[in-house]
């Protein structure tokens, strides 16, 4: 964004170098992808409302979950809302536990505004998320196979040997919150981008279908890897708080690494370079 | 793939981009609870339920089976969900004497209707399994059961060629409410080798907590599928004319008929 004329017609040509960045498949994709996920999130974080405790192995020890959100009385009698995790207690009122919904005291795990529907009606969050994950994964499995055979993409996602032992100092350069604009992404990017695409995704939707009673007497290997069906309940939700991560720290940067030009690379594809981003074929990608 | 073309930003397309993004955030952010209540957003939604129906038919065989486990893995107590002690006059007099009188009734779209008592099913090919039992609402418990194998039971009323549910009715106003307790699954399930009348949890016999003195174990569904305090079994062509049309309690509240996922 620092580096954007005013009036892009003063520059020659060379200055103002804009390429295609994304096709329209990964245009597409990324933006139906950023709807199914907020659906599944939301309408996950209602399911989970409906027993909202973790554990972990083939079922539920009911007196010591691994994780639990809940809502009790105070010393002082008054009621409060609280995360327990193994033996800690943290005291969470007003957002987890114990939240205010139309300004009404509701004793829910995740607020109201948080969830999909609203109010607590599992039927309707399940049937969100089913239908969210029935766009979320054909297209999922469909992105990962365009990922790997179209050469660009691949060239795209996967770092080159200079970047992969280039990680450290690009680490470093991120950190001091300087970044390129250049065709190719940088190690860093595509190392997250790889975990995301080929780890998180896939594995939210492996865990998922753990949970599913069906799904199990079809492919009961899924039991043994995740470790039976609560610790992929377990996973599930760990897996979609990375994803939350993930998303904090990407919008951050799309934020800050020149918002419009890489919304406008997601959105018609164009990218503009930086000035100093070298030129050369090989350093970019339709 | 297109070599990269070098163009020049356009500001009429960035005025363009800002305000489809401000647009699509504004309308992400309101209704989302409206739409739940709209009759044909929930008759979309509906749809994926006989969609993962179809698609986990496809990857699980008629056979396939639920994980069993070892006696080890069985819990404590395995936690009783819904009703837990029917209070009507009828079910009481059944648990005071032990389900002594009590009949299993089968009928509907059979040749042989008929009545069991729970010697006459304990007779029956039996299975013991030690299963996980999934609830819906997210836990799961293992426990042993031992019951009646149905595909076996149903063999006795031999159902005709129209019969496609089991439908289940039972003995329960859960939560004290005006309806009784009721379920359906097809014949699919219904002559699973795993789909049992179970009538032992643990080596002993089923408690009132568990649905005495009978319930179904359906180990490919959720909990809400397995009917507890059955009391009598019908084979029909369609449910839309039992209760609120939809294939059982829950199902009238909402809940999917297909409880695989």
């Amino acid at each position: 964004m620092n580096k954007h004329n005013d009036n892009p017609y003063a520059n020659p040509p060379e200055r103002a170098r804009v390429i295609k960045r994304h096709g329209l498949f990964t245009r597409v994709w990324h933006w139906v992808n950023l709807v199914c996920l907020v659906i599944l999130l939301m309408s996950g974080l209602q399911i989970f409302n409906a027993h909202p405790s973790l554990y972990w192995g083939n079922d539920s020890s009911f007196d010591a979950p691994a994780l639990q959100i809940t809502a009790m009385r105070g010393d002082d009698g008054a009621p409060m809302g609280v995360v327990r995790i193994g033996g800690y207690r943290i005291n969470t009122t007003g957002v987890l536990g114990l939240s205010r919904d139309d300004g009404e005291l509701d004793a829910r795990a995740f607020p109201a505004w948080a969830t999909l529907p609203g109010p607590q009606w599992l039927a309707m969050g399940r049937y969100w998320h089913f239908a969210a994950a029935w766009v979320f994964a054909p297209l999922l499995l469909a992105y990962l196979v365009y990922t790997l055979i179209s050469p660009a993409r691949r060239r795209l996602v996967w770092p080159t040997a200079a970047q992969w032992r280039g990680l450290p100092a690009t680490i470093a350069h991120h950190a001091r919150l300087k970044f390129d604009h250049s065709a190719d992404y940088n190690g860093l990017q595509k190392l997250t981008y790889l975990l995301v695409l080929f780890g998180l995704l896939p594995l939210m939707v492996l865990t998922g279908l753990t949970m599913s009673p069906t799904m199990n007497a079809a492919w009961p290997w899924l039991l043994d890897v995740f470790g039976g069906r609560q610790s992929a309940r377990t996973l599930h939700f760990i897996f979609a708080f990375l994803l939350v991560a993930f998303f904090v720290i990407h919008l951050g940067l799309v934020l800050i690494s020149g918002v419009f030009n890489n919304l406008r690379s997601m959105i018609t594809g164009r990218y503009r370079l930086g000035d100093d981003a070298p030129a050369d074929k090989d350093n970019r990608h339709a | 793939m297109r070599d990269s073309k070098l163009i020049l930003p356009d500001p009429k397309r960035r005025r363009l981009i800002t305000g489809l993004g401000a647009l699509g955030a504004s309308a992400a952010l309101t209704g989302c609870d409206s739409l739940s209540r709209n009759d044909r957003v929930q008759d979309l939604l509906g749809a994926t339920d006989r969609l993962t129906r179809a698609a986990q038919r496809l990857v699980s065989s008629r056979e396939s089976l639920a994980r069993e486990f070892g006696e080890r893995d069985i819990a404590p107590t395995m936690r009783a969900n819904g009703s837990t002690d029917p209070s009507n006059d009828d079910y009481k007099r059944h648990a005071a004497n032990g389900f002594a009188d009590w009949r299993l009734r089968i009928d509907g779209l059979v040749r042989q209707p008929a009545d069991f008592s729970i010697d006459d099913l304990k007779a029956m090919p039996s299975r013991t399994q030690i299963t996980r039992h999934d609830c819906v609402e997210g836990w799961s418990c293992i426990a042993k059961w031992t019951g009646a194998v149905l595909g076996e039971v149903l063999d006795r009323v031999r159902p005709t060629s129209a019969a496609r549910y089991v439908v289940f009715h039972c003995a329960d106003n859960i939560y004290g409410g005006p309806v009784k307790y009721y379920e359906s699954i097809d014949m699919v399930e219904a002559y699973h080798p795993q789909t049992l009348l179970a009538y032992g949890l643990n080596d002993d016999r089923l408690p009132i907590a568990n649905g005495a003195p009978l319930r179904l174990r359906a180990e490919r569904q959720l909990g809400y599928k397995m009917a507890k305090y059955v009391m009598r079994i019908e084979l029909v062509d369609s449910f839309a004319s039992i209760q609120g049309g939809n294939g059982g309690y829950w199902e009238d509240r909402g809940y999917e008929w297909w409880a695989g996922i």
